[in-house]
């Protein structure tokens, strides 16, 4: 049996060393000193019944037997570890391998953690799922599974991501999911986020809420974790079987960070594979437009967990930039912010000029279109690349395809389409 | 005995009710916020939520999210909120403030300099929404260090098993939230919060106020007659939602636009 079947077929999941500093995170949600849990009264008793099933079905092989067939027979995992070989000559230096997310059904690794949630919402017994979205790729990822469960389905959404997303906006409707316009506070993500945990509040009995990347109130951090550490597990042993070793590099990009813990988390005991978390660095982090919370935020509490943030001196929360929508977030999941204090991921930054040249180099190239989010950690794998032999081995996580934003880039070009 | 204790205490032995108005500080502007809550006290209120804003109030409905937005446009920090309190003060010595927020402008301040400012400027006690019980110690012992009560919720989802700790951290009075929902929400079941209420009773000493759907004479009536006082809140920032930031007001003017919370006060004295 191939290594990789081996993986997939055994889910040789966190549990194996359970004392490892990586095992985390403890059982209040905390990495280090975040995480945790920080929501009003009326959600605490939804979180913690979320907890406790979750704990129970981790441990039920049954269950991941389960996911593990849905991600082969409906997303179409594994997805490949590609050579981008005129990447790979043009930036100049180390082996580029693409781990291609982008191939999942849907178009990104957000089905991966929708998939997980969805059959904890099933086994709840809950008839509706609420998500909160920024590019669109985690409410159509949301709106596909209620479509196959046949659940109902609720996307937040800010009132300025529905402007530069409309492909996706779309899609979700046609999916049969309500998309709900959030008109407050910035109109991007994290408002999305304020709106569908006012809604979980409501309608608690009958919801079941996805958040979409790893942060929110424990135990989201460690359950879209796992989710989406089938990416990590996927690469380590396609590196094994294709390359005879493991990468030299890991290159994600960062917003709330779901397919770079995916992808880390399985590599984080391999101390010889450096970890690079790609925020996005919109106009650049000197301006302060940016979106990059462990590059130039401090710690803070917000959307249930203590994590880096982007906030003002008086504790408010700031406004975001970036040219992608999905990384357009002032938090990050608490385990990066972990993984940053403590030293194993290094947290860097591409603007948005940077992941807009990567993303047109990946195209003319690769005949891959990245979505904008993924562009920016080609951009700096470009860059990591030209700093090392051609003997060494990056693997760029593919989180998403950029059909969703040949609007925003044609729109950069002056283009009407 | 805490001055909130103290006042809620002096309630009980008339036979009252106790009524709890909630307004942002700074909404819609710096200035109104003091004169406000004179006009508060004269409706009729015995203590005085202060809400600190925050740009993201995630269990608040919209018209406090609105409120709060009024207030950080107006350019409200911790320290207006001190001085505001310090000059409401300077007129009124008897009734308690409690400053209710989100963690994180509280946390970039620090736990510690937070409390001792909140206690130097006046204010009596403290709600954190987003502050669990499970996370709060550090809190806890800021806020107890310098006296000020620590008040905590309990939701109509609240398990059995997190009330001890909740008992265990609350002083003051104990704030039950009467709805699955946000603030400014509507209240369905009345027989439900007086179950729940009852039942509370045989557990804790602790006044308990009903907060959360409250939003004129009748509902208070209904809440105030199965508990020990009511919270009003959006009622009232719905109210100061229509002042101009940038005006003057009499205090007649002022005590007329939150003149819901004298129609309350009246209706609960009739209980």
């Amino acid at each position: 049996m191939s290594e990789l079947n081996r993986v997939n077929e055994l889910g040789s999941r966190e549990a194996e060393q359970p004392n490892d500093q990586f095992s985390g995170p403890d059982k209040q949600g905390h990495f280090g000193r975040y995480g945790g849990v920080f929501v009003g009264e009326t959600l605490i008793a939804a979180v913690e019944e979320l907890d406790q099933v979750y704990t129970r079905m981790a441990e039920d092989p049954k269950f991941w037997a389960e996911f593990d067939h849905d991600l082969k027979h409906y997303v179409g995992r594994p997805s490949p570890l590609y050579f981008a070989e005129r990447l790979t000559k043009h930036y100049g230096g180390a082996k580029i391998m693409l781990k291609r997310e982008d191939l999942n059904h849907t178009g990104a690794h957000k089905i991966n953690n929708t998939i997980g949630q969805a059959l904890l919402a099933k086994f709840m017994g809950k008839p509706r799922i609420i998500a909160e979205t920024g590019a669109g790729q985690h409410g159509v990822a949301s709106a596909t599974i209620a479509a196959r469960l046949g659940l109902q389905c609720d996307v937040y959404m800010g009132a300025e991501d529905i402007q530069r997303q409309s492909a996706n906006v779309f899609r979700m409707k046609l999916l049969g999911a309500n998309v709900i316009s959030v008109e407050s506070g910035s109109r991007t993500l994290k408002d999305a986020l304020n709106e569908a945990l006012r809604d979980w509040a409501t309608n608690v009995d009958n919801t079941y809420y996805i958040i979409g990347t790893v942060a929110g109130p424990s135990p989201y951090p460690r359950m879209v974790r796992d989710f989406q550490s089938v990416i990590g597990r996927e690469a380590r042993a396609q590196s094994l079987e294709q390359l005879g070793r493991l990468p030299d590099a890991l290159v994600a990009c960062v917003g709330g960070g779901s397919n770079a813990i995916g992808l880390f988390h399985p590599f984080l005991r391999d101390s010889d594979v450096a970890m690079y978390g790609v925020e996005a660095g919109g106009d650049g982090v000197e301006t302060g437009r940016h979106a990059a919370p462990l590059s130039a935020g401090r710690p803070g509490v917000l959307h249930g967990n203590r994590t880096y943030l982007m906030s003002d001196d008086a504790g408010q929360i700031l406004e975001t930039h970036s040219v992608s929508a999905g990384l357009d977030y002032p938090g990050v999941g608490p385990e990066h912010s972990w993984l940053k204090d403590i030293g194993r991921v290094h947290y860097v930054d591409a603007t948005d000029t940077e992941a807009l040249t990567a993303f047109r180099d990946c195209t003319r190239m690769e005949g891959i279109i990245p979505a904008l989010e993924s562009s920016h950690a080609i951009a700096y794998a470009g860059k990591l690349a030209a700093t090392m032999s051609p003997e060494q081995i990056i693997i760029v996580n593919l989180s998403g395809r950029g059909d969703k934003d040949i609007h925003t880039v044609a729109e950069i070009d002056g283009i009407k389409i | 005995m805490s001055r909130i204790s103290e006042t809620i205490a002096s309630k009980q032995a008339q036979g009252k009710k106790v009524l709890i108005p909630y307004i942002v500080a700074g909404d819609p502007g710096l200035e109104l916020t003091v004169p406000l809550m004179h006009a508060l006290v004269a409706n009729g209120a015995d203590i005085i939520e202060l809400g600190m804003p925050f740009s993201d109030p995630s269990s608040d409905g919209p018209v406090i999210q609105l409120g709060a937005e009024r207030a950080l446009r107006a350019g409200t920090t911790l320290k207006h909120i001190f001085a505001m309190v310090r000059e409401f003060r300077q007129q009124d010595k008897d009734t308690p403030i409690l400053l209710m927020g989100y963690l994180n402008p509280i946390e970039t301040m620090g736990y510690e300099a937070f409390a001792s400012e909140v206690s130097a400027a006046g204010a009596d006690g403290l709600l954190i929404v987003d502050l669990p019980t499970a996370e709060c110690e550090e809190f806890y012992a800021a806020a107890h260090a310098k006296g000020l009560d620590t008040v905590f919720l309990v939701a109509p989802t609240t398990n059995e098993a997190r009330l001890d700790s909740i008992f265990k951290h609350t002083s003051g009075y104990l704030y039950y939230v009467s709805l699955k929902g946000v603030t400014g929400a509507v209240i369905s079941d009345k027989g439900e919060i007086r179950a729940k209420i009852d039942h509370l009773r045989t557990l804790t000493e602790l006044p308990i106020i009903v907060g959360f759907g409250i939003k004129d004479a009748e509902s208070a009536r209904n809440m105030a007659a199965i508990s020990d006082g009511v919270i009003v809140g959006s009622a009232i920032v719905d109210k100061i939602g229509h002042l101009q930031a940038d005006m003057s007001y009499s205090s007649a003017q002022l005590v007329a636009t939150v003149g819901v919370i004298g129609e309350i006060r009246s209706a609960i004295d009739a209980l």
